[in-house]
């Protein structure tokens, strides 16, 4: 198979350069290879490199498909980016929104404002494009690569055989000067949903397959319109069963069209087509331009396991979602955060093998919530029966005068980090009566601090948090320092971290959710719930 | 709380009558949407949701008990 471009890009990131690897005379190991350089392998092997572990991503293109696809972007994405060190370029370009409306038919049935929780760093979400979001990631690599990162970026090298061994997995490459062969201890899946390694592999990808194709047009327009989300349901305009006009940056608008099942892929995606549907919707004054269009079904499906011995998959090739919610490339930046640490950890043999089915165990729950998020949100959007219609009608008709009636509208619950729950490496909570959204499992939340913000004091290690008490600077067990952070008691801090205690004790990991916490620095506790947390026990 | 079986509408006669008479001269299709509409507001004013599973499973038996 000849190594053509399959699409066009929007930025060339990682041009194709001979490695000495293509030169050796017998297969060179490596501690880590990453398959896939779209913003889940990139920023895996930004996390990786940070640490200052050496690894390979290796990608078929050489930069960014063109396509603004995955538009929006979470508080919690913008907090691990700003980990990496890559937020602010994010922050600057993307678009802050906050406000929603809802419509259906020509009536407005309701607004919402996101009302961002203050003393926070970053906004609920930004608006912005993918490529630029890649881009940042890519960018910031060769910041770091500069600084002396140990992260290679091979573009133009396609993987196409992989043999999987107990303690290794050998990789067959094509790149444009031939073939070779390189192996890694470590391979992490990060080819998107339909993931050539997985196929590979043979490994199941089971779920909900949704009938409904969705048509996505950018434009750029001169017409006014406010950066809010409005969604229609049954738009009086009739370009779609639902629609959904959002903002970007560089001026573009993405709208959205539902056109049901039985299409015509090729008779849609016709320009003078899609201006009909455009033209119905915003008038017949408004001059716009087309920037990119596509049509798009989707599926609910996950891996039934993310961790297979050595290779270990992550973002769309381990889980897929529909787009309501925002919950595709944000949960796999959260893979990646979870995922980063433990594998740091393992490689540098403080923690055992094991703790990386701890990443499978907490991320299939991350994807399994945000699956069951997607489905509802696709249900109410895409009635599947004339039942479930009456009632979404019911619902909107009643939502226009009733506040009840609101929160059942369900054009997509954004993206929110989930808690981790009752899952392994939590220690039960020694604080019950604090916060609920602070208990062991849930990730840290930002709180302002000094002149800046809690979350800068934390993550990349293991934290033990004093707040209004006192704890060591540094603290060794389990062959790792614990770095210690004292914060008064004030402010969003107590309330987020105390409620009404008086001071507490949190142990917190690498990817900042709370491992335990207690009322007071107890050394044996703290030292047994690191012990959990590193799958010791 | 568990959910009420036992009777416990008053007038019972004039409340059938009236659920009847809010029906009356609408089509098929817009009999379903008030229902649908009356479903969730009576939900909504219970509000406690193990009752509300306990009425849709209720529901769901029909008239096997």
């Amino acid at each position: 198979m000849p190594l053509d471009d399959r699409y066009q890009l929007a930025f060339k990131l990682y041009p194709y350069a001979r490695s000495t690897d293509q030169d050796a005379a017998a297969p060179v190991r490596h501690p880590v290879v990453v398959l896939g350089g779209g913003p889940i392998g990139v920023a895996t092997a930004l996390d990786l490199g940070l640490q200052g572990i050496p690894v390979v991503l290796l990608d078929d293109h050489e930069g960014v498909g063109q396509g603004s696809r995955a538009i929006c972007f979470a508080k919690r994405t913008l907090e691990i980016a700003h980990r990496y060190g890559c937020a602010q370029p994010m922050l600057d370009k993307g678009v802050v929104w906050n406000l929603g409306k809802v419509f259906h038919d020509d009536r407005q049935v309701y607004e919402f404002n996101l009302l961002p929780e203050t003393g926070h760093r970053y906004p609920a979400f930004i608006n912005l494009q993918q490529p630029y979001f890649e881009r940042f990631l890519v960018e910031r690599v060769r910041e770091v690569q500069a600084a002396g990162a140990p992260i290679d970026l091979r573009g133009k090298n396609r993987v196409d055989a992989v043999d999987v061994r107990d303690d290794h997995v050998i990789l067959d490459i094509t790149t444009p000067d031939g073939p070779y062969r390189i192996s890694a201890d470590w391979l992490i899946g990060c080819d998107g949903a339909s993931s050539p390694l997985r196929k590979m592999m043979g490994l199941d990808f089971e779920g909900r397959v949704f009938e409904d194709n969705f048509l996505i047009a950018d434009i750029t327009m001169k017409a006014d319109f406010p950066t809010e989300r409005w969604f229609w349901f049954e738009p009086h305009f009739k370009s779609g069963d639902s629609a959904l006009l959002h903002k970007q940056p560089d001026g573009v608008w993405r709208i959205d069209f539902q056109l049901g099942w039985d299409i015509d892929r090729k008779e849609e995606l016709k320009e003078e087509n899609i201006r009909c549907r455009l033209d119905a919707m915003l008038g017949p004054d408004v001059e716009y331009e087309l920037v990119w269009t596509s049509i798009y079904t989707f599926q609910c499906r996950r891996m039934k396991k993310f961790r297979h011995g050595r290779v270990i998959f992550a973002g769309d090739a381990a889980h897929q979602v529909s787009p309501f919610g925002a919950r595709g490339a944000n949960s796999g930046i959260q893979d990646v955060d979870n995922l980063g640490w433990k594998l740091g950890l393992v490689l540098n043999e403080k923690a055992p093998e094991s703790l990386l089915d701890s990443y499978d165990v907490e991320r299939r729950y991350g994807a399994d919530e945000n699956i069951l998020n997607s489905s509802r949100s696709t249900d109410f959007i895409t009635p599947k029966s004339k039942i479930s219609h009456v009632f979404r009608n019911a619902v909107l008709d009643l939502a226009e005068h009733h506040a009840f009636a609101r929160p059942l509208v369900n054009s997509g619950r954004l993206s929110v980090p989930c808690v981790y729950d009752d899952l392994p490496l939590n220690t039960p909570d020694g604080l019950p009566d604090g916060p609920a959204r602070t208990r062991p499992g849930a990730p840290c939340p930002d709180a302002p601090l000094g002149q800046g913000f809690l979350l800068d004091q934390l993550g990349g290690d293991f934290v033990l948090l004093g707040v209004g008490v006192d704890v060591s600077e540094r603290l060794e067990a389990e062959g790792l320092a614990l770095r210690g952070v004292k914060v008064p008691a004030e402010g969003d801090t107590r309330v987020r971290y105390l409620g009404d205690a008086a001071a507490a004790v949190y142990l917190i990991r690498p990817d900042q959710h709370v491992a335990a916490r207690w009322p007071a620095y107890y050394n044996a506790m703290v030292r047994a719930a690191l012990r959990r947390a590193i799958g010791k026990d | 709380m568990a959910l009420n079986t036992a009777p416990n509408i008053p007038d019972p006669d004039g409340f059938y009558a009236e659920l009847l008479a809010t029906h009356e001269g609408l089509s098929d299709d817009d009999s379903i949407a008030l229902n649908a509409r009356l479903i969730l507001i009576l939900a909504n004013h219970i509000g406690d949701r193990a009752v509300l599973t306990e009425a849709l499973a209720a529901a769901s038996k029909g008239d096997k008990s």
